[in-house]
């Protein structure tokens, strides 16, 4: 029932939201995201990390076709669901700073996108996954349209069609995976979407070896993998700070959630035979996105692409089918949207102060706001993946997994360290180091409440990496079962 | 067989409010009746079926749930007609009740057991939309589309009644039951090639009505000329009681499998050209209208689906699919035509620049002409996503995974043009023409939000109506 509220809550928030105008939406529309996380933070606080699927609801949405309303969540649910909601509150957050036209549409649209987050990262029946995937993709496409930057017509068009694409072949995957199953557990219908009979399909090799890129076509969009990316920097560059934010930080871990959850277990045999292939491609996304982020002149293009790289790692972290890859893939998962939604933020605060994002027009910010520098080194330590910080963890198991796998990949993958503190503290210095220039003159602190925002963010950064048990053993239990399942076969 | 007397009926009753040239009245009392039949249309559910005119028409559930459809599209296209009455246009009553008569036509097609039936319900449906597009009598174009549908249409209902008349030489019946028996058990073998062709003259001439392709050419040109709010009546009343014809056709009289085995890969030919022309001619279209008109060509194309995937019952996947998609895309359609009009009222312009900033000036009809995109596209939370799942399950259940994979490439090309409306108004300035907002009635308002409403419902809900057959 709780998972329940959860994806109700935001929805019914949404709507209420219509009875503020404008900025007087700003505070019920925290106050909705406040008590979402409240109620994340309830589950997380309750949840028996020795037992799987939790909290679970099952109703019978469509009887004719076995398609049930089926919510639950594991540690793995749920820890993405605890990210999603500590993050839609710094994300609205970050946008009170704007004057957007309509801000309570904006701001409905932000917290129904949350119901469609939390749909897809606790859903246990196929079709409401996918529902729930499309549910999150409609209010982004608004938010980056309506509100981006001056191609944002263009731009937010080609994201709408690449992701829309990617979904209809996961749908025509579903749907033949839907014809396999048998009559569901009221034998109401011939076939039933429910995950646990996906599971326990046991579909021939040849077919599994076509059916994995059906499904795996919507996740390899939404990360992005290399070379289905380059809708990516566009759309991050366009988007208003808080679509990127809601982007970078939460909507890219659908994808990989949804490789963890609905491909691994579901064609293992087909996950065995590209392995390799996915692998590859990750690896080049991995060194690519860092070679052309070292590139970049405009900071927000440079975190897009840092944060293709970083994508890459993870997704090379799950098909290694290790456990270390896996929990790695999983605990940086939170690492990296916590990173990623902070340096977004920071960069959007450096640009709504001067102006500009061009990083040779920037300088010498360390004088004029040494706690805005204090928070950013602190965010980019920890996407460095200095020791302590959160993004060590992460990568460290990632690593250890793909070189568990292979050990020339893993060598290869590593680069990624050393790359990322290149193009980072690059930027770093040549942004907050180094002579004023024109457009930093007037350049002040952050305000009481941006730091109220970076708080929690830093704290989290710490808190993961100094005791990732906090949250590595809520997944442990979820990463076996998948593994499980993948080895069962 | 409530609706159709009561239709006939008020419709005659109508025509006197004529006399009264008091267009104010009519309005209300249009819905009123319309409200009326609908609510007394369902006094018939699950009443098993009720043979009428010796067993010519029969009332099932079949025919209340497509009645159902057809009454509550019209019931929701109505408020639309308002500026008509503003403008004081002096023959609203008979249009009214041109409308009220062609619905009777409608719900005969979807009641039919015999051929004549079936040619009187498609008469009485073509001829009122004959002279309603024509009906902007000072208009060029108007007349253009009223001569050019009637043209084409007295043609294909030439062929339609040829068909009949050879299918009737060949079995010696036009009750359908009866077709069937002789279909399976020939009693002069030499025979079946008149048969086959008059199956085949059939299937063209109700497939010129619901615009499928090789016979869809009139579509766009008569849809273009035709004022708004007619031409939304036709692409949804008309194809949706000509598709419940349709599958009645096939499952009542041919279902033989010899039969099948020459009608089913004929439909199957035009289903892959009615989805290939219907999505690609939307694509390159500049006005809003034309788009539209391609566009239900497309959606003819995802019905036909349907009726390929047949399963030989009047009940079951392929029924319910026909029932959900036709109101899935009724409900998203009318909405479109809707503010179509409305915008194209005020700013005289039909083209997709005409709506540039809509969303700012009229939030309301951004919206819902945002969530009817959506629907037609087939993006889920909307109806057109189950309307599609739903046609597209049952074929794939019956074995036709490739014409599935290439209906959803279709629909990826159709998200392009869908999207477009949706880009100007939100995401375009506005101009000189388009900065003022559109007028929108309370009616209007109330129509649009109650579509809206519908199509996320149906979205949400499916179960509502899906698997009522």
């Amino acid at each position: 029932m709780l998972t329940v509220l959860l994806l109700l809550w935001p929805v019914a928030a949404a709507l209420l939201l219509h009875f503020f105008k404008g900025r007087a939406a700003r505070v019920p529309a925290l106050g909705a995201a406040l008590v979402e996380f409240a109620l994340a933070a309830y589950a997380a606080l309750t949840f028996n990390a020795n037992n799987s699927g939790q909290f679970s609801f099952n109703l019978n949405w469509i009887p004719s076709a076995g398609i049930h309303f089926a919510v639950g969540m594991d540690g793995l649910s749920l820890l993405l669901v605890l990210l999603t909601a500590v993050l839609v509150p710094v994300i609205l957050l970050s946008a009170f700073r704007r004057n957007f036209e309509n801000e309570s549409v904006f701001y409905a649209l932000v917290l129904f996108m949350q119901t469609g987050l939390v749909g897809v990262f606790t859903a246990q029946d196929a079709f409401l996954f996918y529902f729930m995937w499309e549910v999150a993709l409609i209010p982004i496409y608004f938010l980056a349209g309506v509100w981006g930057g001056v191609n944002r017509a263009r731009v937010t068009f080609k994201f709408f069609l690449y992701t829309i694409i990617g979904s209809l072949f996961m749908l025509a995957g579903f749907v033949y995976l839907y014809f396999q199953t048998g009559p569901a557990a009221d034998g109401l219908s011939a076939h039933n979407s429910a995950l646990a009979s996906f599971y326990a399909l046991n579909l021939p090799a040849e077919t599994q070896v076509w059916l994995f890129w059906l499904i795996f076509a919507a996740f390899a969009v939404k990360m992005p993998i290399f070379p289905f990316h380059t809708w990516q920097p566009d759309t991050y560059t366009e988007a208003p700070a808080p679509a990127t934010m809601l982007l970078s930080g939460i909507m890219l871990k659908m994808g990989i959630y949804g490789c963890m959850r609905w491909l691994l277990p579901v064609v293992p045999m087909g996950v065995d035979y590209w392995q390799n292939l996915i692998l590859i491609l990750a690896i080049i996304g991995i060194i690519y996105g860092a070679i052309i982020a070292i590139r970049q002149q405009d900071v927000k293009r440079l975190i897009a692409y840092s944060s293709l790289s970083h994508v890459g790692l993870m997704i090379a972290g799950v098909f290694s089918l290790t456990q270390m890859g896996l929990q790695g893939a999983a605990i940086q998962m939170l690492a990296h949207g916590v990173n990623v939604v902070g340096m977004f933020f920071i960069a959007d605060a450096i640009e709504s102060r001067t102006g500009t994002r061009n990083i040779a027009d920037l300088g010498g910010l360390t004088r004029k706001a040494p706690v805005l520098t204090v928070c950013f080194l602190v965010l980019l330590l920890g996407t460095v993946a200095l020791p302590l910080t959160n993004g060590f963890v992460g990568e460290f198991l990632l690593l250890a997994g793909v070189y568990q796998f292979n050990a020339w990949m893993g060598a290869v993958a590593g680069v990624t360290i050393i790359l990322g503190a290149v193009y980072l503290l690059r930027m770093f210095q040549r942004v907050m180091l180094g002579p004023d220039s024109s457009f930093t003159e007037t350049f002040t602190d952050l305000t009481g409440s941006e730091l109220a925002l970076l708080v929690p963010l830093i704290v989290l950064v710490f808190w993961i990496g100094l005791f990732p048990n906090t949250f590595l053993h809520l997944s442990e239990g979820s990463v076996l079962n998948i593994l499980n399942e993948v080895v069962k076969r | 067989m409530n609706s159709i007397i009561l239709l006939s009926v008020l419709g005659l009753g109508n025509l006197f409010l004529g006399f009264r040239r008091s267009n104010r009245l009519l309005l209300p009392v249009m819905m009123l009746i319309l409200g009326l039949v609908l609510t007394v249309n369902f006094i018939d559910w699950n009443e098993g079926a009720q043979p009428f005119f010796n067993g010519m028409l029969t009332i099932d559930n079949f025919s209340v749930a497509f009645t159902g459809i057809v009454l509550l599209t019209a019931l929701v296209l109505v408020p639309f007609s308002q500026k008509y009455v503003l403008d004081g246009e002096s023959n609203l009553a008979e249009y009214y009740s041109l409308l009220l008569f062609s619905l009777v036509g409608a719900i005969m097609l979807v009641s039919y057991n015999h051929l004549l039936m079936l040619f009187l319900g498609i008469e009485i449906l073509s001829v009122a939309m004959y002279v309603l597009a024509g009906s902007d009598k000072r208009n060029l174009r108007s007349n253009e589309a009223a001569l050019k549908y009637f043209l084409m249409g007295a043609f294909f209902t030439g062929i339609l009644l040829f068909g009949m008349a050879l299918v009737y030489g060949a079995t010696g019946t036009f009750v359908l039951s009866e077709i069937s028996f002789a279909v399976q058990n020939p009693v002069n073998a030499s025979l079946t090639p008149m048969l086959y062709i008059g199956m085949l003259l059939m299937l063209i001439g109700i497939g010129f009505k619901v615009s499928a392709a090789p016979f869809h050419f009139w579509t766009p040109d008569v849809y273009e000329g035709t004022p708004t709010f007619f031409a939304a009546f036709m692409s949804t009343v008309v194809k949706t009681a000509g598709f419940a014809a349709f599958l009645k056709l096939l499952v009542q009289a041919f279902p033989a499998a010899n039969a099948q085995g020459i009608w089913l890969p004929t439909l199957t030919a035009m289903c892959v050209l009615t989805l290939l022309i219907g999505n690609v001619g939307a694509v390159a279209q500049t006005s809003i209208k034309r788009m539209l008109a391609y566009s239900s060509i497309s959606h003819a194309g995802y019905l036909m689906i349907a009726l390929v995937a047949y399963n030989g019952q009047l009940e079951g996947a392929s029924a319910n699919g026909i029932l959900f998609y036709s109101l899935a895309y009724s409900v998203a359609t009318v909405a479109a035509f809707g503010v179509v009009k409305l915008v194209a009222d005020a700013r005289q312009r039909e083209d997709y620049n005409g709506l540039n900033g809509l969303a700012k000036t009229n939030p309301l009809l951004a919206f819902s002409l945002t969530v009817s995109m959506l629907s037609l596209a087939g993006i889920p939370l909307t109806g057109g996503f189950f309307g599609k799942f739903f046609v597209f399950s049952a074929a794939v259940e019956n074995g036709y995974i490739g014409l599935v994979v290439f209906a959803v490439l279709m629909s990826m090309v159709s998200i392009y043009y869908y999207l477009r409306p949706i880009i100007a108004m939100y995401m375009r300035d506005t101009d000189a023409t388009t900065e003022s907002p559109v007028p929108v009635s309370t009616f209007q308002a109330g129509a649009l939000l109650l579509l809206a409403a519908l199509t996320v419902l149906l979205g949400v809900l499916p179960g509502l109506v899906a698997g009522v057959l």
